[in-house]
């Protein structure tokens, strides 16, 4: 039962990289909180130093009521998962989880009774005489995983821990991990939990809240459906969702009363409260986004006021839905339709393209931040 | 009948397909055999001294110089009888315990101070470490002789001549810079994973470098071991500058002595206890070769 509380965390390197530009978060008693970005981002950085991994130059960290700066990683209540597991090699699976309360001194009994608790849940019982070489990746990382839980930690970290597993397992493991959460929070021992990951249908699929981080700041913090469908800026606009938004320079007009956006040889004109939201910025460059969803084409939307020529230049099919990429005007967009609904559209040909601009987003040309909120 | 004859060449193909194959296997077959030919006979000759050491231990001293086959006329065994009571008052076994005396503290010794000093310049950010790494290379550079004098002095004046201080006590200050230079590259092919898993485990560095390093290091600390053990076991010119009364003496200057200048030499006698002062390096280096190959310390990690 912890919540942790980052104030003004900031890291510096002894070369003088800033890694850490003065992150302020909290997370919740029993939140599932995941840290995404692209690669760099200082993501594993800070849960580092939340682990006590890495000393922070500046700030404070705070787990439960304690300020953590200068207690070192195993007083702070914490457990944490590594990307490539970090199973000790010449321990079996049993001593591998044992050994923290080895350390602790626990009593034998109670070693034995909460190893075998977590193997159960994590279903390894019959693999707890066994050495990490002799097991599968999937099975290494439950065993990683079973080793955090025996800690009874209050927060749990987890660094990228399924990027070593193939597609297949690391559905299955996110479920575990997730139902593993769950599962806490019902025995009465809600643990919080931090979950770092460069992908980002895990973070959407696992997290409570998501933290988007980029350069080392915050960009948004939010439930997944607010980071999709509000996006704070134009970072997280194009880092949350595949194919990626659609984010295009353009420039914002008005056309006999109404505001309309302007794109090399399309004019879009937008909804009265799209509208009234940007009017401020009519006559100004801005970034225009538009998620590949949004865009229909004449046969997916049959009844619509505004078209736009495209021609098509790739069409991905991947079954239940096709990705096609179009060109207006020199400028690539991407739009993701219902392959039922769509039958002639191909390759090289033009198509009619319709906007959904009650979907759309604006963005500040120089601060990036969203203005159509 | 276009059919029989299509069927009739296809059976032509596999047969020609088979004689083929044979052939190929055939000339692989010559390749291995000649290939094996060439690898033993030039292990035999490598092998040879150490195979006529050992017959020759079993014959007559005037048979040594007579005959130059290795396999002696017939077993003589008073080399071995003869050569263990030596000229002296003592032994060998005297000899060997003296040897152990030296070899088992400095290969221990050895190997607690370089893992310890290994341990601190892999892992740990101490003020100028660069400029001390440099120096410990340095010293693996610096030819032995150069030393001698001054460290004889230097002992004089400790009052350790004629003792196995000397020998021993330098072993606990990581002297060796070659072992502490093959460890500190063993261990930074370690992954720090394991390393940060045992302090999150609530290890200190000191719990650190016994639960998680020393397994891992194994192998490397048998190898540091093995050699060890071995040089000390065939270092001659250690014992001889700094030992000099005869009970102290270890094998290798005993066996010195009995190739005494002014006497006869009992060459059987030399070689018999040659043969016996070899034993120790060759069994301990077959019993340590299994661990010795086993380097595999990533096994918990990834892959």
């Amino acid at each position: 039962m912890a919540e942790v509380v980052l104030k003004k965390v900031v890291k510096t390197y002894p070369n003088g990289f800033k890694a850490v530009h003065g992150i302020d978060l909290h997370i919740k008693d029993g939140e599932f909180m995941v840290f995404v970005g692209p690669s760099g981002c200082a993501k594993s950085t800070t849960l580092r130093m939340v682990a006590g991994l890495e000393e922070i130059t500046g700030g404070e960290i705070w787990i439960g009521d304690k300020c953590v700066n200068e207690i070192p990683p195993k007083d702070r209540g914490i457990a944490m998962v590594f990307q490539n597991y970090a199973l000790y090699p010449h321990m079996s699976v049993y001593d591998n989880m044992a050994f923290g309360l080895k350390l602790q001194k626990t009593p034998k009994e109670e070693i034995d009774r909460r190893v075998m608790d977590a193997a159960e849940k994590l279903e390894i019982t019959e693999l707890l005489d066994r050495k990490p070489k002799e097991m599968s990746g999937g099975q290494r990382q439950r065993v990683a995983v079973g080793r955090a839980i025996v800690r009874k930690p209050e927060v749990f970290l987890f660094d990228e821990p399924l990027s070593n597993l193939d597609a297949k397992l690391r559905v299955s493991m996110r479920v575990r991990i997730a139902q593993l959460h769950e599962q806490l929070k019902q025995e009465g021992q809600p643990a919080t939990m931090i979950y770092v990951t460069h992908d980002q249908v895990e973070a959407m699929t696992m997290g409570d809240r998501i933290c988007v981080l980029n350069y080392g700041k915050i960009m948004q913090v939010d439930t997944p459906i607010n980071l999709y469908s509000k996006p704070a800026n134009k970072f997280v606009a194009g880092f949350i969702g595949a194919p990626a938004m659609n984010l295009l320079a353009a420039e914002l007009v008005n056309e006999g009363g109404k505001v309309a956006v302007k794109l090399p040889e399309i004019l879009l004109h937008l909804p009265k409260e799209k509208a009234n939201k940007v009017k401020g910025y009519v006559g100004k460059k801005i970034w225009f986004g538009i998620r590949p969803e949004h865009i229909g084409s004449y046969e997916t939307h049959p009844d619509k006021e505004e078209y736009a020529n495209g021609e098509v230049t790739v069409i991905e099919q991947l079954g239940n839905e096709e990705f096609i990429y179009f060109t207006i005007g020199g400028i690539q967009y991407i739009a993701r339709l219902d392959s039922m609904k769509v039958q002639n559209i191909s390759k090289g040909k033009g198509c009619k393209f319709w906007f959904d601009m009650n979907k759309c987003h604006f963005f500040d040309f120089e601060s990036e931040e969203n203005i159509s909120l | 009948m276009m059919e029989a004859k299509s069927m009739k060449r296809e059976e032509e193909l596999v047969k020609i397909d088979k004689i083929r194959r044979k052939r190929r296997h055939r000339k692989e077959q010559i390749g291995k055999a000649i290939r094996y030919a060439i690898l033993v006979s030039v292990g035999l000759i490598m092998l040879y001294p150490l195979i006529w050491l050992i017959g020759a231990s079993f014959k007559t001293n005037a048979e040594i110089f007579t005959s130059i086959g290795f396999m002696p006329k017939d077993f003589d065994f008073s080399g071995y009888i003869r050569g263990w009571r030596t000229s002296t008052e003592y032994t060998f076994a005297r000899y060997f315990a003296n040897t152990f005396k030296i070899v088992i503290p400095k290969v221990i010794l050895t190997v607690i101070s370089t893992v310890l000093t290994a341990y601190g310049f892999a892992r740990f950010k101490i003020p100028g470490k660069k400029y001390l790494f440099s120096i410990l290379i340095g010293t693996l550079l610096l030819p032995n002789v150069v030393l001698r004098i001054p460290q004889y002095l230097m002992y004089r004046e400790f009052n350790w001549l004629n003792s196995y201080k000397p020998l021993v006590v330098p072993a606990a200050f990581a002297v060796d810079a070659f072992f502490v230079f093959m460890l500190i590259q063993f261990l930074r092919g370690l992954p720090k994973d394991l390393e940060e898993a045992a302090v999150i485990d609530g290890c200190n560095s000191f719990q650190v470098l016994i639960y998680v390093l020393i397994p891992m290091l194994k192998p490397a600390i048998i190898s540091v071991a093995l050699f060890q053990f071995m040089w000390t076991m065939n270092d001659f010119l250690g014992p001889l500058i700094y030992i000099s009364s005869v009970e102290k003496y270890p094998v290798s200057i005993a066996l010195k002595m009995s190739m005494d200048a002014s006497a006869i030499v009992q060459w059987n006698q030399v070689l018999a206890m040659s043969v016996i002062a070899l034993l120790p390096s060759l069994i301990v280096f077959f019993l340590a070769q299994k661990h010795f190959v086993d380097g595999i310390s990533t096994t918990g990690m990834k892959g």
